[in-house]
This record gives structure tokens, C-alpha cells and sequence, in this order.
């Protein structure tokens, strides 16, 4: 059965068993290897997309449920790598393995796109589903606040 | 350069649907090559380029191609041996491309592990840039018919002052191509380094904020299939019966293979199990789900934390072998205290579970693609596990999300290249987390049992330090029956406390799971004990435990463990260059005092503990502030940490790895807990295993890096083993309850 979506501005068909995980749709079926695996239980937020520009856990919601609707990933939040969270998560070096950042920009942009200007609750409170276990909170809080300055 | 992995790399780029950024196509594609390879292919259109050593190849078009031959965990490597390199080659940063190294010899040693990319490569890196420099002064010389000393190199180009003549490094390449290779050369002096100490921006910075960074887990081959392994709970156990028809009719199932059974010792062999191959994560998934498979459990099916814990407790509470004596620490002394302290079994988690792909090919050769932090390890075990000579394996490395040691043992890849080899195509091998959590090689659980001695004044005069735990030797050797001298070495016999009488014990104890490397390894409970229990006696004399500590650590002096008849192995450095040097610890346990602003009036329920330690061959020092609210919890409120790395490469990096390093601690202080029952690992995921999350973080960790002129140490580990014990003696200041056990959460308080 094909379960049709627009995936990054694209209208794409997958021919998928619909109660896959989206997340497998979108690295095994689509190709894009940008959204992360890391629990496959919506523990850890690696798999963090946009779904009708909800952030939500792609390794526990079968593709079905996106069927119809746009899906976003870290390849489709800005054509030139330059949306205002990329750029201030490069400007301050947030990453360090890199892994769990595709999860946790997609936290970011979401929070940002229906509160502009977090405070510091909205952010921990938004990101607390996303594990870093390099660290990096601390400079993810700063950049998401960085981000914010930008835009506003 | 074989006509297969031309059209593979061009078919990968497709499927994968990589734009082919310069950094990522680099590290996917042209690590398998080497310069020589590239330069010969004539599809890529590569320029003529010379290669002055291995690890530099400097193409006509000027672009400076870097080798990274260590592995990016999230250290920064990538960024810091370029930036070496670089710096002693004069090239321009906007023309250096770092490519990502296969696993080979010519490398020197390519494990990344130990923190020692740094602190044991320095020389070898600048000898790498400076070697290239030469060989770009001496082309210049050569076209100039001047002198070479008559030229200097500077910012990519070679310049001859008297004649005002320049040639940049590209217009070079082709005089340098028929140039012999040259072997050692001159550094620079400190002050004329361009890269070497700046914070330079990571340069995978674009690839990880855009998804197009390449982990193992990324790597698509054509007509690859995917494979999930269930694997016996209990290690070393072998399947009895296997049923399963129910996972062949598994739409996109491809087929179901017992994987050769577990050995004994693990070493780095696959762990045995039952393997589903698919088309697609999601059907492996649900063939294995409906596998039915029944356990021969075999020995290790006794094993329980709860009574394992009691036994290592008993262990560590009599005597044991003696690996360092100084006086007689069993002397008559005014007053006596003893405690032992307990920290569990923990799992490395890696964010990326391990994952390799590999491919056999028609003429027996075979090719993985994985996140290995030791690339030569991973070359040597394909090799062993397929029946082939290690030059018909090649190993790709990608970034890795995550190591922390777990990816130090490259099982996993071996079950890739296995699989491939069996099923006669390409295969990606994807552990899930709870095979991550259940099936690692584990940091060792540990007792560790302390008794000092005070005269009638107070000051400590006998140190008496036992440790248990299963040893990670018992991985690689039968029947090893506990800690071994290599592994005391870390954060036990450089026990730096200025007591006259000193002994050092090491206990029995068995392993029954695969024991094995995280990040900081023995240092984590060595110094948790020792910086807890030093803190103790703080409280009990009376004394400030800031000025305890640094009483405790003494007059600055070197300290050689051997001089007590201990088997110190420094790191693997040596240590009239490395010396174990009380006043660098000192140094960052005042310094990081100072940041916290010690001594300031706290308020009700709010308390700072403070802890200092030396590992990899540098010293920091942590403090923490908690708090406890009317229930009981604690929270971290404030950290702030020292490190004396000596010199330092990126500063940036540093920061970082401290700010990691103190995230990490946390975790297991307050969380980190495996644990098994019938021998089988009872966590299994985020819920069961959790680590510390954003909201559990303070706002700013403030991190400082000691200006030094000393030699590099470690950066990676060293951060980890003063934060748990921080953590607990600030809990103690806003309590007056003392913790011997480790995680807090076991213990009701997070």
C-alpha cells in the first residue's frame, strides 16, 4: 500500500507496510538519513521531525498517521544549511558528535516557530525530550536563545 | 582503485541522497583511497597533487587535503589535528580539507581511546605539517635555484625575500612530486602558531546542523540488506532450538542466520544469536520479534547484581594482593576511620547504537563501513572472523554518534562482515538500544574499601585503599580473577595524598558480563572513593573540605608510585615527561575553589562539595553546589571545573569536552545503573537507563583551562572523575548525609 505525503515540499508516494515506523519510511524508503534512530521508543527525540509542523518522535508513530499530511525533516528546514537555529548552533560549536543535533534542531525550530521568544522554562521545557549524551545542553539552551534574538 | 567502488560511490550518493558536500563526500568516499589512488583516478579529474607523508597530500590546485587517521566521537579531532598540521605547514585554513583516514598501519596508532589523539600524537602531527612545509621550501629552492634557507613558508605559499619571488603550495606540487619525502623537520616556536591554542570552529559544523553528517547507521550499499541480531541474555549462552517459520513470513524478511556461537573469552568476537536479514529496518524488526528461539543460558545464568554487590563488598572488606606499599599503613595511629564505597555497572550509551555495513566482494575482499574508535582492531577482527589476510579487508571509518569506549570493540562489525560473507550480499548490521544497554562490554562494577589513620592532631598519617572489580583483562583472557596493575593505575596508585604510610590492595572479583572501556574507566570509582572518603575525614577533623583537600595533596612534589614498588604505567607516557605532579592538582583544586566562590554563605539546604583528580595525564578539579528540597531531592544547581591539560590545541574543544565531561558525571552520578538478574541485563532503555536530561542541567557550566606550558595531557576522559564525588560531597554539605553508593537515584534522592 502507498501512504502519499509531502515530504520537504516534496509529494512523495511510499509503497510501505503503513504501521512502519515513519522514521524507517524516511531513512530506509525515502533515503533521508539526516533523522536519527537512537531509541525507537520517543524517549530520546533523535528522530525529531515536523509533522504539519508538529515536532514529533518519528521511530514511534507509523507512517499511516502522516499519510496526507507535510512531514519536515533537518533536510528540508532551509535549503542553504542557513536557518537561524543552524546557524547559531555552528556559531557556537554546539555540536560535538553531531548524532542527537538533528533531533534537537528540530525541537528548536518548532519551539521557536510557536514561541519567538522562549524563556528559559519554554526551553527546557520544550527540549526536555531530547537526549544529548555528549552534553551539549548547555550551549543548545544559548543557541536557542541566540536563535531567538535573531528572528525577533 | 577497483571499476566496483567507482560505481558504488556514485550509486551510494544517490540512494543516499547526499548532496555531496565537499567534508562529506570527503569522509565517505575518499577515506577507502589513498592519495596515490585518487590522484590516479582518472574519472575524478583529480589534480596532480604530492604526498609529503601520509597523512598530508597537497594538490595543484592548492587545496591541502588533511588525513585524519583518529576517529570523531565528538572530541573535535577532525578540527584539532588539522588544526596542527595546518599550523606547522603554514596552510591556509579556507584550503584545508580534512578526509577521514581507512583503518592502516601506516597511520601509527589509530586508536582513539585513552585521550591520547593529543597527548600522544602531538610530535607525530606537527612532524606531519612540518615535513610538508619542508618539502614545499625545498620544490621552491629547487625552481628558484636559491638556497632553501634563503625561503620561508608562509600563510600557503613559500617566499624568497631577497628576490621578492612567491610560488604558492599548489603552483609547487609539481617540482615537489620528484622531491624525495622528508623525514623529520623543525618546529615552529609557540609564538609564531596561527592555529595551534585558537578556538577554531568545527569543521563538520555545516554537515551536523544539516543532517549530512555520515554516521555507520547512514551507510547505504546497493543491494544491501539489513540485519538485526537477537542475542542470548546471558553471555556466553548458545541457542538450544530455534524456530523460525513465523519470521520467514515476514513481509521483506530475506532470510534468518545463526551466527557462530559466542567464544570464551567475548574478546571482540560476535556474540552468537540468531540474525534476521530484510529489506528494511522494520521488517528485520518484525522477524525478530517473531523468531523463537529457547537459551542454553550456560554459566553466567547465575549472576545477580544483588548478590554480586554483597560478595564484592566482602571481597574488598579482606585483604588483597598488595600492588603498592609505602611504611606501614597498619601503624598504631590515635584515631581510625574506614567506609566502603559502592558504583554499579554502567552502559556507554552511545547516541548512535553500534552499526557497521559491509560488503564481500567477488574476489573474497571485504569492505565495512563503521563507527569504530580503533579502525586497525576493527581490520584485524574482519579479518580473523572471515579467515582473511588483514590487506583484503578494508576499513572505512565514519563519524561516530557517540563512543565513549563502546566503540573501542568492533564486535559489531564483525557481525557485518560475517553476515555478508554468509548471505552473499551487502549488509548493514543495526543494533537497537536495548541491544546496546543489554549486550555491551561495561564499565565494571566496584567496591572499594578505605581506612585512614590520624594522630592525636589530627593530620592522616596511614592510607589504606582496597578495590574490587572485574577486571576488563577478563575479556580478552579465561579466569582472570580481578583488578590488574594497568587498571589500578587508573586513579589508584598515583594516589597523590601526602601520608607517610600507603597501601594499595586489588580483590578479587569474577566477571560474568563483558567488561570493558568507558569513558574515564577505573578513574570514575577510584575517584569517587578517594575524593569522597578524603572529604569525610574533612568533616570529621573539623576542617574545611576545600583546605583538607589541598592539605591532603601536600607540599608540590613528583610522585613515582614505583618508589613504593608500584607497577605504574602513566598512560602509556613517560613519566620524567609526565610527572605526576601534586601542584598541577593542587593548582586546579584552589583554582576551581576560587571560581565557585568558595566559602560564601550558602543558604539552608544548599551545600558545595569540591573533588580534584589527575588521569590521562591531567588534573582537574570540580565543584558542584546542590540543593535539596523538602523532599529530599537533590539537584545540581551550579558546576564549575578546572582543567591543567598543559598545552592545549583548541581551546573551544576543551571547553566543550568539560561541559560534556561534567553532563556525563552527572548522569552517572545521579542515574547510571546496570544491572542483572540471571545473568541478564535488566535495563534496556532510556526509560529504564536514563541520563541526565536538559532540565536536570545548570544553566552554565563554568569551565576554565589552566594557561601551561607543560606538555598536552589527556582532554576526552579526564573531566569524568571528579563530578560524581563533587556531586555527593556537596550533597553531604546541604545534608549531613554522607553517600557511599552511586547512582543517587537508588538511593531516593533524585
Amino acid at each position: 500500500m502507498a501512504v502519499k505525503l509531502v515530504l520537504n515540499g516534496q509529494e512523495t508516494s511510499l509503497d510501505v507496510d503503513p504501521e512502519m515506523p515513519l522514521l524507517w519510511a524516511i531513512r530506509d524508503i525515502a533515503g533521508l538519513t539526516g533523522t536519527k534512530y537512537a531509541c525507537g521508543k520517543a524517549l530520546c527525540g533523535s528522530c525529531t521531525v515536523h509533522v504539519d509542523g508538529r515536532p514529533m518522535r518519528s521511530c514511534a508513530i507509523p507512517v499511516s498517521t502522516a499519510a496526507g499530511k507535510t512531514v519536515t525533516t533537518i533536510e528540508g528546514i532551509s535549503d542553504d544549511g542557513n536557518h537561524p537555529v543552524q546557524i547559531a548552533w555552528r556559531q557556537l560549536n554546539v555540536a560535538q558528535c553531531g548524532y542527537c543535533q538533528s533531533g534537537q534542531i528540530m525541537s528548536a525550530v518548532a519551539l521557536l516557530e510557536r514561541n519567538p521568544n522562549p524563556s528559559d522554562d519554554d526551553i527546557v521545557s520544550a527540549m526536555s525530550g531530547n537526549i544529548c549524551r555528549c552534553g551539549t545542553y548547555t550551549r543548545i539552551r544559548e543557541a536557542i536563545q541566540r536563535a531567538a534574538e535573531g528572528q525577533s | 582503485m577497483s571499476e566496483l567502488r567507482k560505481i558504488s560511490r556514485r550509486e551510494f550518493m544517490r540512494r543516499t541522497g547526499q548532496a555531496g558536500g565537499g567534508l562529506v563526500f570527503a569522509l565517505t568516499f575518499a577515506s577507502a583511497c589513498t592519495p596515490a589512488e585518487q590522484a590516479a583516478a582518472p574519472e575524478e579529474k583529480q589534480a596532480a597533487s604530492v604526498a609529503p607523508n601520509v597523512y598530508v597530500n597537497i594538490r595543484n590546485d592548492g587545496i591541502v587535503e588533511i588525513y585524519c587517521h583518529r576517529s570523531e566521537m565528538g572530541q573535535g579531532i577532525r578540527t584539532s589535528l588539522a588544526q596542527v598540521i595546518a599550523d606547522e605547514l603554514e596552510a591556509d585554513w579556507d584550503k584545508v580539507e580534512v578526509l577521514q583516514a581507512i583503518g592502516d598501519e601506516k597511520y601509527g596508532d589509530q586508536n582513539t581511546d585513552g585521550s591520547t589523539s593529543i597527548r600522544k600524537q602531538f610530535d607525530l602531527l606537527r612532524n606531519a605539517g612540518a615535513t610538508a612545509r619542508d618539502m614545499m621550501l625545498a620544490a621552491a629552492a629547487a625552481t628558484w635555484d636559491v638556497p632553501a634557507d634563503e625561503c620561508v613558508a608562509r600563510r600557503h605559499a613559500v617566499h624568497h625575500e631577497a628576490s621578492g619571488r612567491s610560488a604558492g603550495y599548489g603552483e609547487l606540487v609539481d617540482t615537489a612530486s620528484g622531491l624525495p619525502q622528508p623525514e623529520s623537520a623543525e618546529f615552529k616556536s609557540r609564538d609564531d602558531y596561527r592555529y595551534i591554542g585558537k578556538p577554531m570552529d568545527t569543521i563538520d559544523g555545516m554537515a551536523f546542523t544539516t543532517g549530512t553528517a555520515v554516521y555507520a547507521t547512514d551507510v547505504t550499499l546497493p543491494d544491501m540488506v539489513y540485519a538485526t541480531i537477537e542475542r542470548c541474555p546471558v553471555l556466553g549462552g548458545k541457542v538450544a532450538s530455534l524456530d523460525d517459520t513465523a519470521a520467514r513470513e515476514i513481509s521483506g524478511v530475506v532470510d534468518v542466520i545463526r551466527m557462530p556461537e559466542p567464544t570464551v573469552p567475548p574478546v571482540f568476537n560476535v556474540l552468537g544469536g540468531v540474525a534476521v536479514l530484510a529489506t528494511n529496518s522494520w521488517a528485520a524488526e518484525q522477524g525478530r520479534k517473531a523468531l523463537k528461539i529457547e537459551w542454553d543460558r550456560g554459566a553466567n545464568a547465575t549472576y545477580s547484581s544483588d548478590t554480586y554487590k554483597k560478595q564484592l563488598i566482602a571481597s574488598a572488606s579482606a585483604p588483597g594482593n598488595v600492588m603498592l606499599n609505602r611504611g606501614d599503613a597498619d601503624a598504631e595511629v590515635a584515631n581510625v576511620h574506614e567506609a566502603t564505597y559502592y558504583a554499579p555497572h554502567l552502559a556507554q550509551a552511545p547516541m548512535e547504537p553500534p552499526a557497521a555495513a559491509a560488503r564481500v566482494n567477488d574476489d573474497g575482499t571485504c569492505e565495512v563501513w563503521a563507527c569504530t574508535q580503533h579502525p586497525q582492531a576493527a581490520r584485524d577482527t574482519v579479518a580473523g572472523t572471515l579467515g582473511l589476510d588483514k590487506k583484503q579487508v578494508t576499513v572505512n571509518v565514519t563519524l561516530l554518534g557517540g563512543g565513549f569506549g563502546r566503540k573501542s570493540k568492533p564486535d559489531f562489525i564483525a557481525e557485518a562482515a560475517w553476515l555478508a560473507q554468509r548471505a552473499g550480499r551487502p549488509v548493514k548490521v543495526q543494533w537497537t538500544r536495548e541491544d546496546d544497554i543489554r549486550h555491551g562490554y561495561f564499565h565494571a562494577v566496584s567496591a572499594q574499601y578505605f581506612r585512614a589513620g590520624m594522630d592525636a592532631d589530627g593530620v592522616t598519617k596511614t592510607w589504606l585503599h582496597r578495590t574490587s572489580f572485574p577486571s576488563i583483562s577478563s575479556t580478552f583472557a579465561p579466569d582472570v580473577p580481578g583488578p590488574q596493575a594497568d587498571e589500578l593505575g587508573l586513579g589508584a596508585m598515583d594516589c597523590p595524598w601526602d601520608v607517610p604510610n600507603l597501601r594499595l590492595e586489588a580483590c578479587d572479583a569474577p566477571a560474568h558480563v563483558r567488561i570493558g572501556w568507558l569513558r574515564s574507566v577505573c578513574n570514575i570509582f577510584h575517584a569517587f572513593g578517594a575524593c569522597g572518603f578524603v572529604d569525610e575525614l574533612a568533616h570529621l577533623k573539623g576542617q574545611d573540605p576545600k583546605d583538607h583537600l589541598i592539605d591532603m595533596i601536600g607540599p608540590a612534589r613528583l610522585i613515582d608510585p614505583a618508589a613504593d614498588g608500584g607497577k605504574f604505567s602513566n598512560y602509556g607516557q613517560d613519566l620524567a615527561q609526565h610527572p605526576v605532579d601534586t601542584g598541577r592538582l593542587a593548582g586546579v583544586a584552589k583554582k576551581v575553589a576560587d571560581m565557585a566562590g568558595w566559602g560564601r554563605e550558602l543558604p539552608e539546604g544548599r551545600g558545595l562539595g569540591i573533588a580534584a583528580h589527575r588521569s590521562f595525564l591531567s588534573y582537574v578539579g570540580a565543584v558542584a553546589e546542590v540543593s535539596v528540597d523538602a523532599d529530599g531531592k537533590i539537584r545540581v544547581e551550579d558546576m564549575w571545573i578546572c582543567i591543567d591539560a598543559g598545552l592545549v590545541v583548541n581551546p573551544d574543544r576543551v571547553h566543550s569536552q568539560m561541559e560534556g565531561a561534567a553532563i556525563f558525571g552527572m548522569s552517572l552520578a545521579l542515574h547510571g545503573d546496570i544491572t542483572a538478574q540471571g545473568g541478564a541485563v535488566v535495563e534496556g532503555n532510556f526509560d529504564t537507563y536514563p541520563v541526565v536530561r536538559i532540565g536536570e542541567v545548570p544553566r552554565k557550566i563554568h569551565t576554565h583551562i589552566m594557561p601551561s606550558d607543560e606538555l598536552p595531557g589527556g582532554v576526552g576522559e579526564p573531566g569524568v572523575p571528579p563530578i560524581a564525588p563533587a556531586i555527593v560531597n556537596a550533597y553531604f554539605a546541604a545534608s549531613g548525609e554522607r553517600v557511599r553508593e552511586l547512582p543517587l537515584r537508588n538511593l531516593g534522592l533524585v
